[in-house]
């Protein structure tokens, strides 16, 4: 099972330790935002809505080195995009993943 | 040295676009952006050489950001989204199109395309050359909001604002009639009366110094009468 981390962080910084540790800052601090904004957006059955906030948490899953996770997050966005009211059990685990491996670091 | 801008609502992506642009020779960024519109201000008085662009964004996308620019810099797209490669490159000003997460050898490539390119002098795409004229952006709560311009059938000046009115809602906007004729298509509006200007195709009837349109009856002035009925194709 993939896990998060910060291969590709760590890689494109090219060892310069405060780019590191400022995008670790901004996803430290907006991705907490952006979760409580998806379940109460999502609570709203505003499937478009909620296609947008996917899409931006999106990126934060990709740059964690989440490939198959950002994947699902993809499958999940179209799906909500097409007005669809499927589950999204599976990409909230992926942000709980998160979390906590951000509380961590 | 080539100036870039950053627009991306998402703080990390503009994190790694700086990154990346440090990494590279005769590259500055000068400014970034949450969003389209607070870059609008900078673009309009600003020239810049390379615009990092996120098609996504609240309220205002990448593509509605082009349209709005008179004299595009090259333009390169960066998106998590795979699906709008086709209409991307329809803009004569995108030399490239991104998908996140980046990677320092594809961005190199794109960086390279944008300064072999000479500058464009049109950001809109023919396709979509005559349908520019028919929209209209207005500010309305920090927000250019799009308005088609056929559809607007009243415009009605209220004290320091104007109420636009379409065949789908009412836009009220902080502006004057005047500045809104101006960019309306001249044979299509007139000015009916000092608070009213009308879309001549909208008329219902017309009555001693009045014209009907939707359910509203609108007065005309004595003065714009004569040029009314001139534009009316009579029997």
């Amino acid at each position: 099972m993939e896990t998060p981390n910060l291969n590709y962080i760590i890689e494109l910084s090219g060892g310069d330790l405060e780019f590191q540790a400022k995008i670790v800052d901004v996803l430290k601090k907006e991705f907490p935002e952006e979760l409580n904004l998806y379940k109460e957006t999502a609570k709203t059955k505003d499937f478009k809505k909620t296609a947008g906030i996917v899409h931006k948490i999106k990126h934060k899953i990709s740059i964690l080195g989440l490939e198959k996770g950002y994947e699902q997050a993809n499958q999940y966005e179209k799906e909500l995009i097409s007005n669809k009211d499927c589950s999204g059990t599976k990409f909230e685990d992926i942000l709980n993943q998160i979390s906590v491996y951000l509380s961590k670091i | 040295m080539k100036k870039c801008i950053v627009i991306d609502d998402d703080a990390t992506a503009r994190l790694i676009i700086q990154r990346l642009c440090s990494e590279i020779d005769n590259i500055e960024v000068i400014a970034e952006f949450p969003n389209a519109i607070e870059a609008i201000k900078f673009l309009n008085e600003n020239t810049i050489d390379i615009l990092f662009l996120d098609i996504h964004m609240p309220a205002f996308s990448g593509f509605d950001l082009i349209k709005t620019l008179k004299l595009p810099p090259q333009v390169i797209l960066i998106t998590s989204d795979k699906n709008f490669a086709l209409d991307a490159f329809e803009y004569e000003c995108v030399v490239d199109y991104l998908v996140k997460p980046l990677t320092p050898e594809r961005f190199q490539k794109a960086i390279q395309k944008a300064t072999d390119r000479k500058p464009v002098k049109n950001a809109k795409p023919d396709a979509q050359e005559a349908n520019v004229a028919h929209e209209l952006y207005v500010n309305i709560d920090r927000r250019l909001v799009k308005i088609n311009i056929p559809d607007i059938y009243l415009i009605q000046a209220k004290g320091d604002y104007i109420n636009i009115k379409t065949e789908e809602k009412n836009h009220i906007v902080h502006s004057t009639l005047k500045k809104i004729v101006d960019k309306l298509p001249e044979e299509t509006f007139l000015k009916v009366h000092r608070s009213y200007v009308i879309n001549i195709n909208k008329i219902i009837d017309i009555e001693d110094n009045s014209v009907l349109i939707k359910q509203d009856i609108i007065p005309v002035s004595r003065a714009n009468r004569s040029e009314l009925m001139k534009r009316l194709n009579l029997l």
